[in-house]
């Protein structure tokens, strides 16, 4: 994988997007499998209704693992210096979420050329569930 | 109830996590991951690397591999019923593999609350170290609802 040229980027250029197959249970199983988080309020239909809630929804750090995905599409993972979200809306069962990224900074870190990205995870509707950003070294 | 802020500066019980090519595949399979480095321990091996590459949140599921994920919580007599996840980040040092021991070492770095003690947030730092050396830096804000 070759790294973006630091150069050649300008604050406000969109990195490659993509959006998800629809979450589904299956999804929420698999990722309670590969996560170790088995709560049951993403799993057991029974449980969650239980706490008068409709429906299970996703694990939220599923959406954070997309995100994570849409970095490491773009750079290899070596060069992903920090990562944060912050969780904003909950995922249900159906959604498909549209992640995407843009350059908001240039910036130098630690003497290394760096960009600072803004990533979004939201769903079609443009309900963002979570708010992310990065630091990603392209030197 | 608000939480005493004397746990400001609790140390959150260590654990050890060895990840394993195998939960690191179904985790790549449930985020639709198709770079085989995350998944394929002979694609790994040809890349060059030790074992399937960690994914950057994968270091979120190792921190809460243990029999209490939120045994801080509890010691702080939070109602874990109530409790939201509110941020999370991580800062990257190296990468690291299936097959090596990793050491988490978290303390509690802050306690506050908004809306008069609606919402409270709980900051737990976790340094991740292999082999005594610090490879991740995993916060995690838990908010708790009253």
């Amino acid at each position: 994988m070759t790294k973006p040229n630091f150069d050649a980027l300008n604050v406000g250029d969109a990195i490659p997007s993509f959006t998800t197959e629809p979450v589904s249970r299956l999804t929420l199983a698999l990722y309670a499998t590969g996560s170790g988080d088995h709560h049951p309020l993403h799993l057991d239909q029974d449980y969650v209704r239980s706490k008068g809630i409709p429906d299970v929804f996703a694990h939220g750090m599923l959406g954070m693992a997309y995100l994570g995905r849409l970095l490491t599409q773009w750079v290899p993972q070596a060069a992903i210096r920090s990562f944060g979200v912050r969780f904003t809306a909950i995922t249900q069962v159906g959604e498909r979420l549209v992640c995407t990224g843009k350059v908001v900074e240039k910036l130098e870190q630690a003497g290394e050329k760096c960009v600072r990205l803004e990533l979004t995870c939201a769903n079609e509707q443009g309900e963002a569930k979570h708010k992310a950003d990065a630091v990603v070294a392209l030197t | 109830m608000l939480i005493d802020k004397k746990h400001i500066g609790m140390k959150v019980p260590p654990h050890s996590v060895t990840p394993t090519a195998w939960q690191l595949k179904w985790f790549a399979k449930a985020t639709g991951e198709s770079n085989p480095i995350y998944f394929d321990e002979a694609a790994a091996a040809e890349a060059g690397l030790p074992g399937v590459l960690v994914p950057p949140t994968f270091f979120f599921c190792m921190d809460m591999d243990k029999d209490h994920p939120f045994d801080y919580l509890e010691t702080m007599g939070c109602d874990l019923g109530k409790m939201l996840h509110g941020e999370q980040s991580f800062v990257y040092h190296k990468p690291v593999h299936s097959g090596e021991k990793l050491d988490f070492d978290g303390v509690i770095t802050d306690i506050y609350d908004k809306k008069n003690g609606a919402l409270q947030f709980v900051v737990k730092d976790v340094k991740v170290l292999r082999q005594g050396e610090l490879v991740c830096d995993v916060h995690s804000v838990m908010v708790i609802r009253a």
